[in-house]
């Protein structure tokens, strides 16, 4: 499932790295690892359990890249000496690590040599850097600074955006404001405080992480998810896409200014969250998903779900319709923050960002998990443009294949358990053999995975003596956002909040 | 377009009458974790916790609802000291002290939250029609924003209160701020509160907010935004549902008249 292959030095690195790429494999994130220095670490687990431990900061450097393939994802490692200061940058050679090897500057210090531009991308530096920058020169040009206290209820990021007035030749983005640390946090948890964690990585997908999360707890330990386990995994995955498509949808026609529709994707989104407050008390699917399985199971509620959910979804698709009819909002999604098909090949756009410009690696489908596999899912119809039009087309289908694959989900459960798994009084525990595998402890790593409604979230998780000592998320938001960079060809300031919208990321999940 | 006014009509009026009259919803919301008054137990059910909002001291249990994430472990383990508290309303759902947010109890803390109640009362006698709303992430997951925006919505909408969101906190009256105090978001959040006009309120939505969560002690972040802002109002929930911020909303401007709960007085 996940293979790991180590390269004498970073040249090699990149070659392993090209040859991969060039047999169809998709990059899916470069990034370094300071490695404890054994010598130093001296049978102390209190150095072990204290990220910021001496031994840690003095370690080599584990520097290696994701690729994705029909097999699972590949990691490709090459170690830095301790005392290394920089290394040939990959970013000449593959402009989608771009982000990645700023990070891993902000992070370890250590220079990516001919990197076009280190500027600090997840933790502030020097304040130097809060000059405005400018990239475009020209009579008139000015920067518009947006955020990171913007109007309305957003998450912290900073726009700079380079206009002579209306036109957006450039575009800026700071994302450190809202840096928390979430990949050295998990440095030290047990696995189980580790899927708390995952949750709360990037808050709107918080089942997706927290399965990614667990994927990669389960290929260490070998544990495998019962059946009907598999199956409410797929059942709150798809309930959570369905949400986050419909916030999409509700943030596209409030940009529109379309009242009515904009309360009525609000009416549905809440709808959704509260069947998923149903099921398991979290309107986000919160304390589902644990390794080895799920805690609650909708069990003799099915009936009644998939009722609830076939009046939601009739009314959803029929909102969704008279909205792809609404001439006057569909004006200003045609051709509004194209992405080319090129570009999301070459970058290995995920999600609907990749979907809607005709390059589709959706996970579910290319390396299936949980219950998937026992489910018919589709791939994405083929779309060309790669606009914002595209890409609200591409969650409207996927948001009619989610509930089709909740109700077969459904149908395939066990109608055994009683509501929201609460046992009888007196009873042993709801089934935890059903719903829950033992995941004995083991040492190792691997990477897991899983389809967030932004797109494929990867988790590369270490474990030793019971305890994470390395847990890298990467969430779609992150490896997608920096397209932005990219889409403004032709689009003026108005259309500013239709491309932000279309993207449907979350900066929690980009910023870590 | 005239077909959205038809769709518009399709399910009637969908807007929760709380806080005029109950909401089975608001009611049922399973809030942050309690310890049971007069439970013993043993200074190993501390460990329990992922973020130490339990404390033990002689045999008597307390839980810090501002720290707790709502991950129920602690109620899995041991049903006969904790329980989930019922209802995302009244007073008792939010705190006017940090320290009100450990239950049971503190007695020492009433004298302090009376305190706090009538320092914040003297301060929002003025706030009396119509309230301006501004939102601050300091470093959220993304879920909280879900459910502030969820407040303009439909079902809860808050204009119906007289209550709106404003771009410019110069026309602001109240700041909700969430997230763990993301250190790079200290000297914009701090920027922000200055720039609104006295009388100003801050809530703390989310136990992010209040204590940092999962993330306390992290150099990262500033253990919630206390340290920044002086916060009035502080909302425990991982995230708190829309009915505990309206809640929380209405505590802070002094319009909650509803208390069914009785808790706090």
């Amino acid at each position: 499932m996940t293979a790991t292959s180590t390269e004498p030095n970073v040249a090699a690195l990149w070659g392993a790295l090209e040859a991969r790429v060039a047999d169809g494999g998709r990059f899916a994130g470069l990034f370094a690892a300071r490695r404890e220095d054994t010598a130093a670490r001296s049978q102390d687990t209190a150095a072990l359990r204290d990220g910021t431990a001496a031994a840690r900061r003095n370690g080599a450097v584990a520097l290696y890249a994701l690729v994705a393939g029909p097999d699972g994802i590949e990691t490709l490692e090459t170690t830095l000496p301790s005392d290394t200061a920089g290394y040939p940058a990959l970013t000449p050679r593959l402009r989608a690590a771009f982000w990645y090897e700023r990070v891993i500057h902000d992070q370890t210090g250590i220079v990516p040599q001919g990197h076009p531009r280190l500027a600090p991308l997840i933790r502030a530096g020097d304040p130097q850097e809060y000059a405005l920058p400018r990239h475009v020169a020209g009579y008139g040009l000015f920067t518009i600074p947006h955020g990171p206290v913007r109007s309305g209820v957003f998450e912290s990021i900073e726009y700079l955006v380079e206009t002579p007035g209306e036109a957006i030749p450039h575009l800026n983005m700071r994302i450190f404001y809202k840096h928390r640390g979430i990949a050295n946090r998990f440095t030290g948890m047990t696995v189980a405080d580790g899927v708390l964690l995952a949750e709360r990585t990037e808050g709107i997908a918080s089942v997706a992480h927290a399965l990614a999360f667990c994927h990669a707890v389960e290929a260490i330990t070998g544990c495998q998810v019962p059946e009907e386990a598999a199956l409410v995994r797929v059942v709150h995955a798809e309930l959570e896409r369905i949400a986050n498509h419909l916030d999409v949808a509700m943030r596209l026609a409030d940009a529109a200014g379309l009242a009515v529709a904009t309360a009525r994707f609000a009416l549905h989104k809440e709808h959704v969250l509260r069947v998923v407050s149903g099921l398991c008390g979290s309107r986000f699917g919160r304390g589902v998903v644990v390794p080895g399985g799920v805690t609650v199971s909708p069990g003799a509620d099915a009936g009644e779900l998939v009722r609830r959910l076939g009046q939601l979804e009739k009314q959803i698709l029929a909102d969704a319709e008279t909205l792809m009819g609404t001439s006057s909002f569909l004006d200003r999604l045609r051709g509004t923050g194209p992405l080319t098909p090129e570009r999301a090949r070459v970058h290995g756009a995920l999600g609907p960002i990749g979907k809607a410009s005709g390059y589709c690696d959706d996970a579910r489908l290319a390396r299936p998990y949980d219950g998937y596999p026992m489910l018919g899912v589709e791939p994405a119809a083929e779309h060309r443009p790669g606009d914002a039009m595209a890409r609200l087309r591409v969650r409207w289908e996927e948001a009619a294949q989610s509930f089709r694959l909740v109700r077969e989900a459904i149908s395939l459960l066990p109608a055994r358990r009683s509501p929201l798994g609460v046992p009888p009084p007196g009873a042993a525990p709801p089934g935890a053999d059903a719903l829950r595998a033992d995941c004995p402890p083991a040492d190792g790593r691997a990477v897991g995975w899983a389809e967030a409604p932004q797109g494929e979230v990867l988790y590369d998780v270490t474990i030793e003596a019971g305890r994470i000592v390395h847990g890298q998320p990467r969430s779609a938001s992150f490896h997608n956002l920096v397209l932005m960079h990219e889409v403004f060809a032709g689009d003026i300031l108005t259309d500013f909040p239709f491309i932000e919208a279309s993207f449907g990321l979350s900066v929690a999940g980009a910023a870590l | 377009m005239s077909l959205w006014v038809l769709r518009g009509l399709r399910n009637g009026v969908v807007t929760t009458h709380w806080p005029r009259r109950p909401d089975e919803y608001a009611d049922t919301w399973r809030g942050p974790v309690a310890g049971r008054e007069g439970a013993t137990v043993a200074a190993d059910v501390v460990a329990l916790c992922p973020t130490g909002a339990i404390e033990a001291s002689a045999g008597a249990v307390r839980v810090d609802q501002g720290k707790c994430i709502l991950c129920g472990r602690c109620v899995a383990a041991r049903p006969d000291v904790f329980g989930w508290s019922a209802g995302a309303t009244g007073r008792a759902a939010a705190g006017l002290t940090r320290r009100a947010l450990v239950v049971p109890a503190i007695p020492e803390t009433d004298e302090a939250i009376a305190a706090a109640r009538a320092g914040l009362a003297a301060r929002t006698s003025a706030l009396r029609r119509s309230v301006h709303l501004r939102h601050v992430d300091a470093g959220s997951d993304g879920s909280e924003e879900w459910e502030i925006q969820a407040l303009l919505g439909p079902v809860y909408d808050i204009h119906r209160l007289g209550v709106f969101f404003t771009a410019s906190p110069r026309h602001a009256d109240v700041l909700l701020v969430t997230g763990a105090g993301a250190a790079g978001m200290t000297g914009s959040l701090r920027e922000t509160y200055d720039g609104m006009p006295d009388p100003k309120v801050v809530i703390a939505v989310g136990t992010d907010a209040v204590s940092g969560g999962l993330l306390a002690g992290r150099e990262s972040i500033t253990d919630g935004v206390g340290g920044s802002v002086p916060v009035d109002v502080w909302l425990p929930g991982s995230p708190p549902s829309p009915f505990s911020i309206l809640n929380a909303l209405l505590i802070a401007t002094g319009k909650l008249t509803f208390d069914r709960k009785g808790a706090g007085g």
